[in-house]
């Protein structure tokens, strides 16, 4: 119905039934504690990684990987260089667990307002826009598989 | 990095230390105050008895884009607990960008006993001092404040006209590719909010985070400050100056180091910064 993943769309319909600021961060906060699942091991990449794996926008040093697997699909990797980054720990961890290993044209076409439905009206123009440059990172290296 | 008072500050009282902090967590006197970006960062542990003060839930006008009024103050004012004499003490995150934000919206309603904690969160953090998941709670006060004074910290979109006609010098103080414009161009990108890139016609760029050291986000000493905006871009203290990035936040830092750490006078925040200008119609753009 959403047109997203299903796992995804799960995580999605979560967060929707969430209204109180404070237990919406508890949660995501747990989630950003995942993190280390999906950082990227390092005979992938180690730091100081490539610039084209920036995430630009974002304030706290993102980085996205995208992994060709046997099957067709990616694995996505992640690092924030900054401690304190953990919306986009959060954002990491839910695309690298939701993502990976699913069909090219779902991942393609996850969007970036999935930001908004998981963070809430709370996260600020420059925030929402830098964890919205990750979701577009994991999206573009999809649609560049496909293509 | 030495000690506050030496480091040649025009007002060291605008930094207390997070020595100083760790010995007045329990003055009645003195609320602690975190301001971020993350809003996830206060409920993953904070400085013990610290509060949260919210840009986008408690500073800012829900509905228009602008500050909070005397009304809201009032109200913010009494859930933190303070009181016009108490001195507010603020640390963020990230060389504590968000933190001289608040600190400036508290200086338009008049609130002067306040300090920003040198280093902010990370210093904190990585001196190993503890962070609590504890929420504080406070009695709540009556504060009477006045009424927002946005005419000597605050700049508006007509007033920024009127000092580019007349030369005055400003400060962009976003990245070199959002001041060239560049970022607007690249493909796949977020843009930043404006449907025009580049910067306001004069404007020098100093990128906000030069006046903090990057290893634990205490401010530079003056002298290294003063090469930075007197010998690089050729400020004086005696000039009315523009401060600006996309929405306010980054310039509040530089609005901040100018005012307290180098004593200029006449230093206003252009709030509206890119995200109005980039939008407005028919402006004067810089590439």
């Amino acid at each position: 119905m959403t047109g997203y993943p299903e796992k995804l769309a799960d995580i999605v319909d979560d967060f929707s039934h969430i209204t109180d600021r404070n237990e919406r961060a508890e949660y995501l906060i747990e989630i950003a504690d995942r993190f280390d699942e999906v950082r990227v091991p390092p005979e992938i990449s180690s730091r100081p990684h490539a610039e084209e794996n920036h995430v630009l926008m974002c304030e706290s040093d993102a980085y996205v990987w995208a992994v060709d697997q046997p099957d067709g699909t990616q694995r996505y990797y992640f690092d924030v260089l900054n401690p304190q980054g953990l919306s986009a720990m959060a954002i990491s961890v839910i695309l690298g667990e939701t993502l990976s290993g699913q069909p090219l044209e779902q991942v393609a076409q996850t969007s970036g307002d999935i930001v908004l439905k998981i963070f809430g009206r709370e996260v600020s123009m420059g925030k929402g826009q830098g964890l919205m440059g990750i979701v577009s990172m994991v999206q573009q290296a999809a649609k560049n598989k496909q293509s | 990095m030495t000690d506050l008072s030496n480091r040649g500050y025009a007002r060291p009282d605008a930094l207390v230390s997070t020595d100083w902090v760790a010995q007045h967590l329990n003055d009645p006197n003195v609320r602690v105050i975190e301001s971020n970006e993350d809003p996830l960062l206060y409920p993953s542990g904070h400085i013990p008895g610290a509060v949260q003060v919210d840009w986008t839930a408690d500073l800012n006008d829900p509905v228009r884009r602008d500050y909070l009024d005397r009304e809201g103050f009032e109200r913010l004012a009494s859930r933190i607990g303070i009181t016009p004499e108490t001195t507010v003490v603020f640390y963020g995150d990230k060389n504590n960008w968000w933190a001289t934000y608040a600190f400036w919206v508290f200086q338009l309603f008049g609130h002067t006993s306040a300090a920003v904690m040198d280093g902010g969160r990370t210093k904190w953090e990585k001196e190993g001092r503890e962070l609590t998941r504890e929420l504080p709670s406070y009695a709540a006060t009556t504060y009477s404040a006045s009424e927002r004074d946005d005419s000597r910290i605050r700049a508006f979109r007509d007033q920024v006209f009127q000092h580019v006609r007349e030369g005055k010098p400003l400060v962009d103080v976003r990245s070199p590719g959002e001041y060239s414009g560049e970022l607007l161009h690249m493909p796949n990108y977020p843009q930043e909010g404006a449907l025009r890139g580049g910067h306001i016609p004069g404007a020098k760029n100093v990128p906000w985070a030069r006046a903090a050291n990057p290893d634990d986000g205490t401010f530079k000493p003056a002298e290294e400050l003063k090469a930075i905006y007197e010998s690089e871009i050729g400020l004086k203290p005696d000039q009315d100056v523009i401060a600006y990035c996309r929405i306010g936040e980054r310039s509040s830092h530089t609005w901040f180091v100018l005012t307290y750490l180098l004593g200029y006078p006449n230093v206003r925040n252009y709030d509206g910064s890119w995200t109005e200008w980039g939008n407005s119609v028919g402006v004067p753009i810089e590439k």
